[in-house]
């Protein structure tokens, strides 16, 4: 799960990272009463949605006047924010940032993710803080240095200090340095986050080390002990269809294709729409229904995936194991009623029952193309498609 | 032999009360040689009870004891699941096959760390679980679609493997066992480990691997194999098509910050020697080519 950076933020500021005095806004009001409220001369106004990249797409203002702050607050909310992490059609701003403007001596970059090779949690840092840091892990992977935390030790403030040092810290600006750094670990570890990201951390004109940006992903497994992050979710930044899929328990991902995938388990489905892939077809979705693929489920997914305009067939792929094909045949017929099936529809079914399950198909005189091995499912979805 | 599981071991079911736990469970003990094998369930609190004529303890340690069991399979529900592994660890089991799915990472990375000097192998977790055809089986897989043989299958994913399966017995490709490691991004024995094994063993003669986006798992079997792979090797990596940034189902595929990519995966095991196949319905062909039998 995704957080805002003045949700992040605020769950740093709880646990004694520093970052800038901010308050979160949903209205020019509130932008201007939050400017009045922080006082100084120099704000920064900053578009909150998930996608990385605001500032280059125009989402992040640094202004000088309550004017200038009413006026920007005016052009981010409601429009639609263009980053290279969004669509073509951007994401509409609906909540701002109002933070104190800090004068930036230095940027660097702290990153926290799980390493999955050792199994710890890694540290990362680099002196080229503020830039797109997969620009400087691709091309200057030397630049960043990595401290990997021993769950049963934890965080030893001699490894952050020299982990700093790398990154060209100094004297104080290292102690500061080690009880942010900590801090954070602590942040991460106790929130369950999968992911944190401080990009830049600055040193201040006055010396201060502080968040400038931050974003937290947390942990999707471990929510259930995390009601305070869970209550932190934005829907709105959300795929409706995915998000409508999952309160089904369907595990749903919208692609840019045109043929409809509803498979059973993760990899089968994944390997269902690179085969689509391969025989020249696009794929419109990934959907796992998972083990139990209920009447219920089998309707639900096919509404979300005929809300697509773009779509011209729909595959489905189940590999019957524990779901025993007749079953999943039963809730095909069942949501072929209920639902009005207006584009080719292509069925493979193998494993458990797959007689009984081919039997029942044949008998309900349904308008399916029915396949039996995945090349032939494939290359049938495809040629339905290009119609 | 085979590897991990044979005929010969001895089986706890943590959580054998619980619906999942009872049902697969009762499948497990229907295929081949699970009724003698299948000795011991845990659930702290039912003791005393059976389970279709199975033994129920509180405790691992307990079942252990009177039992003599050397495996272990948890179906507890994910809270508490990474609390069963230790468990089982610490009563001294030494193989333990996890197949709980959303086990929080944080709880993996503690218990991971905890085991990590107790000689213990863990398989999973969300995973299907181990299969020796014709031997034993632990797990959720669906164990008609296999048959006794001599090839190794290893894979991240469940119902692919059951579709890799399929296509190897259709072709008369028997297999000696078959490994869901499980598709969480930390997680008990890798891709390398299971190669080494299967490399190890006398009864396998060639491998079938199905790796997916995300993590390194796989690039770094492919090193393992280039330098030390006796045995023929083909594979098929699942989300050539996946987006970045998103999971796609399994929480440990996913490509995040331009690593993990199908791609990377797929160059690294053919620079090692094997033979990837893009066509996820031609996997058993792959490995009849690899063996040079085609």
């Amino acid at each position: 799960m995704k957080v805002h950076e003045y949700q992040a933020k605020a769950i740093l500021r709880d646990r004694g990272v520093s970052v800038p005095r901010g308050v979160a806004c949903f209205s020019v009001d509130d932008a201007l009463n939050a400017a009045q409220e922080l006082g100084g001369d120099c704000w920064v106004v900053k578009a909150q949605i998930h996608a990385g990249g605001r500032g280059k797409g125009g989402g992040v203002k640094v202004v000088g006047s309550i004017e200038e702050v009413k006026k920007v607050a005016n052009q981010l909310l409601g429009m639609r924010l263009v980053t290279h992490q969004t669509n073509a059609d951007g994401q509409e701003v609906k909540r701002l940032l109002v933070e104190e403007g800090v004068g930036i001596d230095r940027e660097l970059y702290l990153g926290l993710v799980i390493d999955r090779a050792t199994q710890k949690v890694v540290i990362m840092a680099s002196a080229e803080g503020g830039t797109e840091i997969e620009e400087v892990a691709a091309t200057t992977p030397d630049k960043i240095f990595k401290l990997f935390v021993d769950p049963g030790q934890g965080i030893d403030d001699a490894d952050v200090s020299a982990l700093l040092e790398r990154v060209g810290l100094a004297g104080d600006h290292v102690e500061q340095g080690v009880l942010f750094v900590k801090a954070l670990y602590m942040a991460f570890w106790d929130t369950d986050a999968s992911l944190a990201e401080i990009n830049p951390l600055v040193v201040t004109t006055n010396d201060k080390i502080i968040a400038l940006d931050a974003k937290f992903n947390f942990d999707d497994n471990a929510l259930f002990r995390h009601p305070d992050v869970v209550a932190m979710r934005d829907t709105d930044e959300e795929d409706p269809a995915e998000l409508e899929a999952s309160a089904v328990g369907l595990n749903y991902i919208s692609l840019d294709g045109n043929i409809g995938c509803l498979v059973n388990g993760a990899g089968l489905a994944m390997a269902t729409m690179d085969i689509i892939k391969l025989y020249g077809g696009d794929p419109a979705n990934f959907l796992d229904v998972g083990g139990g693929a209920t009447a219920e489920q089998v309707t639900e997914a096919f509404k979300i995936m005929l809300r697509n305009p773009d779509l011209k067939a729909i595959l489905v792929n189940i590999f019957g194991g524990i779901m025993r094909c007749d079953v999943v045949a039963e809730g095909l017929v069942q949501a072929a009623g209920v639902v009005k099936l207006s584009i080719p529809l292509v069925v493979r079914l193998e494993g458990t029952n797959v007689e009984k399950g081919r039997e029942i198909l044949e008998k309900a005189g349904l308008d399916m193309v029915t396949a039996t091995t995945m090349n032939d499912a494939a290359q049938k979805a495809v040629a339905a498609a290009q119609g | 032999m085979a590897i991990l599981i044979n005929g010969n071991s001895r089986v706890i079911t943590q959580g054998i009360t619980g619906k999942t736990g009872q049902f697969h469970t009762q499948n497990c003990v229907a295929y081949a040689n699970g009724k003698k094998a299948f000795v011991a369930g845990v659930t702290p609190g039912k003791g005393g009870q059976t389970v279709e004529g199975i033994p129920v303890f509180d405790s691992v340690v307990e079942a252990k004891r009177e039992t003599a069991a050397d495996v272990s399979v948890i179906y507890v529900p994910p809270p508490f699941a990474a609390a069963a592994i230790d468990e089982a660890v610490d009563a001294g089991i030494k193989t333990i096959i996890c197949i709980t799915e959303g086990v929080p990472v944080k709880d993996m990375i503690i218990t991971r760390h905890k085991m990590r000097d107790s000689g213990a192998v863990l398989v999973g977790p969300n995973c299907p679980g181990v299969i020796t055809p014709g031997e034993l089986k632990i797990g959720i897989m669906p164990g008609y679609i296999h048959t006794p043989g001599r090839i190794g299958v290893v894979s991240r994913s469940g119902t692919l493997t059951y579709e890799v399966v399929d296509q190897l017995t259709k072709l008369g490709m028997g297999q000696s066992s078959c490994v869901g490691i499980g598709g969480d991004p930390v997680n008990g024995l890798k891709h390398l480990d299971v190669m080494r094994m299967f490399n190890d063993d006398p009864e396998t003669d060639a491998v079938v691997m199905c790796g997916e986006i995300g993590g390194s798992d796989e690039e770094e079997c492919a090193e393992w194999i280039s330098q030390n792979m006796t045995k023929p090797v083909a594979a098929f990596i699942a989300g050539v098509t996946a987006p970045p940034g998103k999971r796609m189902g399994h929480a440990g595929a996913i490509i995040a910050g331009g690593r993990g990519t199908a791609e990377d995966k797929i160059k690294a095991l053919e620079q090692a020697g094997v033979n990837v196949t893009a066509n996820p319905a031609e996997i058993g062909l792959a490995l009849r080519q690899a063996m040079k039998l085609d």
